[in-house]
């Protein structure tokens, strides 16, 4: 027989192969992640069907996801509105007259930071929830009990919650847009010796309904990421305590991720293809 | 006639053949990864029969249940129920079969964001679209029949082992099922609660008049409730009969789980206990 390193025992000792193994291993499960929400996308879209039993359910997923994420979002989007009024001031200043800030902070909200900032920190609050609830009736049974009642987990917990986040978190984004933009418009008044005037005409100024219609789709976009991605999480879950633990955390970094990588397919394709022809 | 023989005797009026089989399990396999847990079962119920499927834990019981409900897809072999091949049915077909199934499953399983009123609802509300008043009523009558009146407004966290057990009970025999499966319906419970959960079960088989699977490792419970007793081991069935028949078997395995003994409870008696079952005999 060959000598050899590469003998499937001794690869698997040497060190560079436990992080080859690892990072294979994490490829593997995000792609299979990944393919099951695909799966259960289309088997969602195929329950919309019978939407109309599943309003309740869908009101209630709505009151949860969204109601009850607007503080998290008021928080978030008021101190982002007067960071980016400072640090936007910080950078312009001497280069570019300071009627801009106006049409900078309304700009960068809209377009980017309104959608991707109240996706992330909704997306961190509700997959997780989403995900360890659907775990915790994984490992107890619940979902298998419905299942043997002849009720489709799909329509009864998945498509509710997946059309909730796709109205709320666009919704949620308006929100998050006015607030960030108020945040802005105090900061600049109270510090930075901008009158309210200038700064709403600097707004008027550059105005492109495109810009917050963009936003509003990419927000679409993250609440269908996240609301399928803490279901896909929660139904793979296997194992007790320790196995719903892993579901949340999951659906969280795969929430993440898939929100930051479509945000820039997404950017590209509106405003560099549909908006931007 | 022994109160048994005499249940036997008088059960499998209503559906389908009279005394004919309503569940057949021919030759499953299941295997998880390289672990072999059903290794060619062959087991029939009859109509209004109550079969025990009794063994050791692990031995793949509660597999063997969810196969035939279709909560898992065998590897090699057939369940056919009343007639017709699970693995061929479509999804619709299978919902449709389901609904005269009610299962109990081993934790209960009960919805704890839902009362314990809305658990025994949920399927009336799905299924037949029973609500208001006369939900409440049905849902009072078979928490009644469980000997649990006056609970459906508490979570299932605020309920005992034994409640729960009575409440996925109620949830089960909801829909007025054909067929009931209990997963190891005495499992974690006390053994006067174990004694009335037995009782309940009895009670319920000559109430509904339904077919039943019970999968257990407990003795006593398998004599009390069973008909027939299966007993499996390491993924077979090695014997099926009465509780004299496994008494009297040469097979080393059911020589093995008998050895273990077998007393009845102290005090245990068929009569009705503290749930309040007499109204139902």
């Amino acid at each position: 027989m060959r000598n050899s390193s590469i003998a499937p025992g001794r690869a698997a000792n040497h060190p560079g192969a436990a992080l080859f193994g690892t990072i294979g291993r994490v490829a593997i499960d995000l792609v299979t992640e990944v393919g099951f929400a695909s799966v259960l996308l289309w088997r969602s879209i195929l329950a919309l069907r019978k939407i109309g039993r599943s309003m309740p359910l869908v009101v209630e997923q709505a009151r949860r996801i969204g109601v009850e994420s607007l503080p998290l979002v008021i928080m978030t989007s008021v101190f982002t509105g007067a960071v980016t009024a400072v640090q936007a001031a910080y950078q312009l200043k001497d280069f570019v007259p300071k009627i801009y800030l106006g049409t900078a902070i309304y700009k960068s909200v809209v377009i980017e930071l309104g959608p991707v900032l109240t996706a992330l920190v909704v997306g961190g609050r509700v997959s997780a929830s989403i995900a360890a609830e659907l775990g915790t009736m994984r490992v107890t049974e619940q979902i298998d009990a419905m299942d043997a009642m002849g009720i489709d987990p799909v329509r009864y917990l998945t498509m509710p919650r997946i059309v909730a986040a796709l109205v709320m978190l666009p919704v949620l984004t308006v929100f998050a847009d006015i607030l960030a933009i108020g945040g802005g418009f105090f900061v600049s008044n109270a510090s930075l010796d901008l009158s309210p005037k200038i700064f709403i005409a600097g707004m008027k100024m550059h105005f492109l309904a495109r810009d917050v219609l963009g936003g509003l789709i990419k927000a679409f976009a993250f609440g269908g990421i996240i609301s399928l991605m803490g279901c896909a999480a929660g139904l793979r879950t296997r194992g007790g305590a320790v196995g719903v633990g892993g579901a949340a955390t999951r659906a969280v970094v795969t929430s993440c991720v898939l929100i930051l990588v479509s945000d820039y397919v997404l950017a590209v394709l509106l405003f560099s293809i549909i908006f931007g022809a | 006639m022994t109160e048994k023989s005499d249940r036997s005797a008088t059960a499998g009026s209503g559906r389908g053949t009279a005394g004919g089989p309503v569940i057949e399990v021919r030759d499953l396999w299941k295997s998880f990864g390289d672990q072999e847990v059903l290794r060619g079962i062959n087991l029939t119920v009859k109509d209004g029969e109550t079969m025990v499927v009794l063994g050791p834990s692990g031995c793949g019981k509660s597999v063997l249940l969810k196969h035939v409900i279709g909560l898992m897809k065998p590897d090699r072999g057939a369940i056919v129920v009343e007639g017709k091949e699970l693995t061929e049915l479509d999804e619709l077909e299978l919902k449709e079969l389901r609904m005269r199934f009610g299962m109990v499953f081993q934790g209960a399983a009960l919805f704890d964001s839902m009362t314990v009123g809305e658990n025994v609802g949920l399927p009336l509300k799905e299924h037949r679209g029973t609500i208001g008043d006369e939900l409440a009523d049905l849902v009072e009558t078979k928490l009644r029949m469980v000997g649990l009146a006056g609970v459906s407004h508490l979570r299932p966290s605020e309920l005992s082992g034994g409640m729960k057990k009575r409440v996925a009970l109620a949830r089960a025999i909801a829909l007025d099922p054909d067929i009931v499966l209990y997963d190891e319906p005495t499992t974690g419970l006390d053994p006067i609660m174990a004694e009335q959960i037995n009782q309940l079960i009895r009670m319920l088989q000559r109430k509904i008049n339904a077919t039943s699977i019970v999968v257990t490792h407990d003795l006593h419970s398998a004599n009390f409730t069973g008909d027939k007793i299966a007993l499996m081991h390491e993924g077979k069935i090695k014997l099926v009969g009465t509780m004299d028949d496994l008494r009297h078997s040469d097979n080393e395995a059911v020589r093995t789980f008998i050895a273990r003994g077998y007393t009845p409870p102290p005090g245990s008696t068929v009569d009705a206990g503290p749930v309040g079952l007499a109204e139902f005999d």
